[in-house]
């Protein structure tokens, strides 16, 4: 125990400790990175090129006019998000955010089917100008332009 | 008249900011003694000037002033009294010069009353805090000036985010802003104390009050907003992991930190360049996290209207402040010595091991709150980086710290016996192990790390109690004696173990309402009802009422609790005249520590769909932090740490353990 009391020795089991706490720390956020993020997807990308199914991803488009649809149990919707050059069949089950109209941008997350539905589990909607979904804005003015005369 | 007079006073509290840090560096220096006597008057002036501005913009929201551009843009004049006030700061200038303003009167409060360290270091400490405030006062009157008038007045304002409209604004922020800004002291004393090179016990004791003042409110502020957000989002969750909220954990984390490792250089005279280290990284988060909320980088409810070249002045201001401390640091820290020497196992070496995991749980949610926003400027690749990471990294950094945490306050200082103490802790683990087994067998295994969060938040909890048992000696000795030996236990021992008791309970109140969360959504028309964890919810009737600035779509409902007692909730849906936005607003009714969230939607073709949840044991989850809070007062009002209390000798001799 005194030879530990050794400032040199105290510094060395500290700068020890310290380093295997961070060097695994530094690994798991590396490997949590990798694996637990999720990308986020216009309908053309899915298109161009199709994420793995169950796999978690973010959508984001617009909710295609007509599309939307309430299934007999009344909880469940369908409806079609779009960016003017595809277009995405979405299914959600519960309440949608007070501004999912159709005709306007969402961000929907949640996983791709096997069968090419997009799974939403959760839905954001643009709340008003200054509170839109970050990756829409990212939309090109022609993808939106598109999105909106296709939706009118 | 208001508004030029609130102008008036920003630039004159501005001026004196720029006397208070020139006083405050020409008094280190011989022959300065002259403008260093300014230094205290200049920063009481400059927080009364600060606290007669805020007023100002106080008074111009509450008159509906509509001729004041902020006032116009974001208050109304149908809108309720509270709203009008908090309305204030509901907006980026407001909410700026609310910042600027608590900042002043923290400086003036350590101006005014902080005579227990050397006048050198207050001088410096003065100064650096005036130097990063006059950053602040730059910003807000170069690009935020809230008094901006507008040549023509609207005929009415635009009214408030609906969202904001609630008691949650007139509380969330000014606490979580006293919180933030708060840490601004400990910045400041540790440049101060980097720049005189006098890190010594008292320096520690004197700037640790200061810093517990900041973290309660942090906790508070904190606290306030997850509630806010569970019960006014309507998405019935507490925490999103969202950037915004990351923001302001990380500040807390770094604080909670600080708070330790000054009480091992109260105590021991040890982990000298370390707290001055946390002290700057603590304001540094506090700065990111204001960079990040007001820089328009982000999108949430906190981002008001973005204006990139504002983002651009709270980097630059970020950049000066932070890389200005780390510089100093990097140049000063090597000059101050070595202080205490301790072994391993003590309590110096569980408070390292504590400020090691926070400080990296510090790292790992800024590498996630980070990472999407430099790949997203570097490679053009949008990720989102959401709970599954935080969940995994911050929750593989707390379990270890959890598992320590009870030993800490049983090891004794310098050296400790481990044996001795997880002997001491024998009983605790017992009865974490067993209500651990019992409520796992109770409620179901529904996820299967819900047993280890549960041992790990009863063990917290427990050991906690253990501490305050031990001590008083319960069950060795009379049970009166007992008491009188719990009774006479320092405050900051009983702080410390209702804090970590508090602990416990958050992460109890976490691990129920993961797991054991029951939801049901389903369509319901008034005269149905629905069952769901044994609650039977009777939708009574539908109908629209005005309010003060909005229409309301009500849902009223009975609900019967599995004990047969019936209670009456209402959920409604709002649209906001001014605005026309909707908003849904949650019935939420509380049966002991659970509650039931009930939420309205849409109404489709007369049916409407109801989302409900039961979440158990929910409120553990803010109990628990209130405590932390609570047992920081209790801390702050400990005679050592009172402020003109008399100082306790420079040599102390180290605690035994009791």
């Amino acid at each position: 125990m005194n030879a530990a009391l050794k400032p040199k020795h105290q510094r060395l089991v500290l700068v020890a400790i310290a380093l295997v706490a961070l060097v695994s720390a530094a690994l798991l956020a590396a490997w949590a990175l990798r694996n637990q993020a999720s990308y986020f997807y216009v309908p053309s990308d899915i298109a161009a090129n199709p994420p793995v199914p169950g796999q978690e991803i973010r959508l984001g488009g617009m909710v295609e006019a007509g599309s939307l649809k309430t299934r007999a149990d009344g909880v469940t919707i369908d409806f079609v998000v779009g960016d003017g050059e595809a277009r995405v069949p979405v299914v959600f089950s519960g309440i949608v955010p007070d501004l999912f109209v159709e005709g306007s941008g969402v961000v929907a997350e949640g996983a791709m089917r096997p069968d090419g539905t997009f799974a939403a589990r959760e839905l954001l909607a643009k709340h008003d100008e200054n509170y839109m979904p970050r990756e829409l804005e990212d939309m090109t003015e022609a993808q939106r332009r598109a999105a909106v005369a296709e939706t009118q | 008249m208001i508004a030029e007079f609130g102008l008036a006073a920003l630039w004159l509290a501005a001026a004196l900011a720029g006397l208070q840090l020139l006083g405050g560096f020409a008094g280190l220096r011989a022959g300065g003694e002259g403008l260093a006597a300014l230094v205290r008057p200049a920063a009481v002036v400059q927080a009364l000037l600060c606290a007669l501005a805020f007023g100002a913009l106080l008074l111009l929201f509450v008159r509906t002033d509509l001729s004041v551009a902020l006032v116009a843009k974001n208050s109304h004049s149908a809108k309720p009294f509270i709203f009008k006030l908090a309305g204030a700061w509901g907006n980026h200038e407001g909410s700026m010069l609310l910042w600027v303003a608590v900042m002043a009167l923290a400086g003036g409060l350590i101006a005014a009353v902080e005579r227990r360290l050397p006048e050198r270091t207050m001088l410096a400490t003065l100064g650096a805090q005036a130097f990063v405030g006059l950053g602040f006062y730059a910003f807000l009157l170069a690009s935020s000036n809230p008094f901006e008038r507008l040549a023509q007045p609207p005929a009415e304002g635009m009214g408030l985010n609906p969202l904001l409209q609630d008691i949650g604004l007139a509380l969330h922020p000014p606490t979580l802003y006293m919180g933030y800004v708060g840490l601004s002291v400990a910045f400041s004393f540790a440049v101060g104390a980097l720049l005189t090179r006098q890190v010594t016990p008292d320096f520690a004791k004197v700037m640790r009050p200061w810093v517990l003042g900041a973290w309660i409110f942090l906790t508070l502020g904190i606290t306030a907003g997850s509630y806010w957000a569970y019960y006014e989002l309507g998405w019935g969750g507490w925490w999103f992991w969202d950037p915004v909220e990351n923001a302001s954990l990380m500040p807390w984390l770094a604080a909670t930190a600080l708070l330790h490792s000054a009480s091992v250089l109260a105590s021991r005279d040890a982990l000298r360049t370390w707290t001055l280290l946390l002290g700057v990284v603590a304001f540094s988060m506090s700065m990111v996290g204001t960079f990040l909320v007001r820089s328009g980088i982000l999108t949430s409810v906190h981002t008001f209207a973005s204006d990139p070249t504002r983002g651009l002045v709270i980097l630059a201001l970020l950049a000066l402040v932070i890389g200005g401390a780390f510089a100093l640091f990097a140049f000063r820290a090597a000059a101050l010595r070595q202080g205490g020497l301790f072994a391993p196992v003590s309590r110096e070496g569980a408070l390292i091991l504590n400020n090691l995991f926070l400080a990296t749980a510090v790292g790992a949610v800024l590498v996630g709150t980070l990472y999407p926003l430099l790949l997203d400027a570097l490679t053009g690749t949008t990720i989102s980086v959401g709970a599954p990471f935080f969940d995994l990294t911050f929750g593989a950094l707390m379990a270890p710290l959890l598992l320590v945490l009870p030993f800490g306050p049983l090891l004794a200082w310098k050296r400790a016996d481990i044996v001795g103490a997880a002997q001491r802790l024998m009983g605790a683990a017992a009865l974490a192990i067993f209500a651990t087994i019992l409520i796992s067998a109770l409620g179901g295994v529904t996820i299967s790390l819900a047993p280890i969060g549960l041992l790990l938040g009863f063990w917290v909890a427990f050991g906690a109690v253990a501490e305050l048992v031990d001590r008083s000696k319960l069950g060795r000795i009379p049970l009166g004696e007992s008491a009188r030996r719990l009774i006479g236990l320092p405050r900051t021992a009983w702080s410390t173990a209702i804090a970590h008791f508090g602990i416990g309970i958050t992460v109890l109140g976490i691990v129920a309402v993961s797991a054991w969360e029951t939801e049901l959504v389903t369509t319901l028309n008034p005269g149905e009802s629905a069952e769901l964890s044994g609650y039977i919810i009777a939708f009574d009737s539908f109908e629209q009422v005005p309010g003060p600035n909005y229409l309301s779509d009500e849902g009223h409902f009975t609900v019967t609790a599995p004990d047969g007692g019936t209670r009456q909730m209402m959920a409604d849906r709002r649209t906001y005249v001014a605005s026309g936005m909707p908003t849904t607003e949650a019935a939420i009714e509380t049966y002991g520590f659970s509650q039931l969230y009930l939420q309205l939607g849409e109404p489709l073709d007369n049916t409407h769909v109801v989302r409900i949840w039961h979440k158990p044991y929910i409120t553990l989850i803010w109990l628990g932090a209130i405590l932390m809070a609570f047992a920081g007062v209790l801390s702050l009002t400990d005679r050592k740490l009172r402020v003109g209390a008399p100082r306790r000798a420079a040599k102390t001799t180290p605690q035994a353990a009791q």
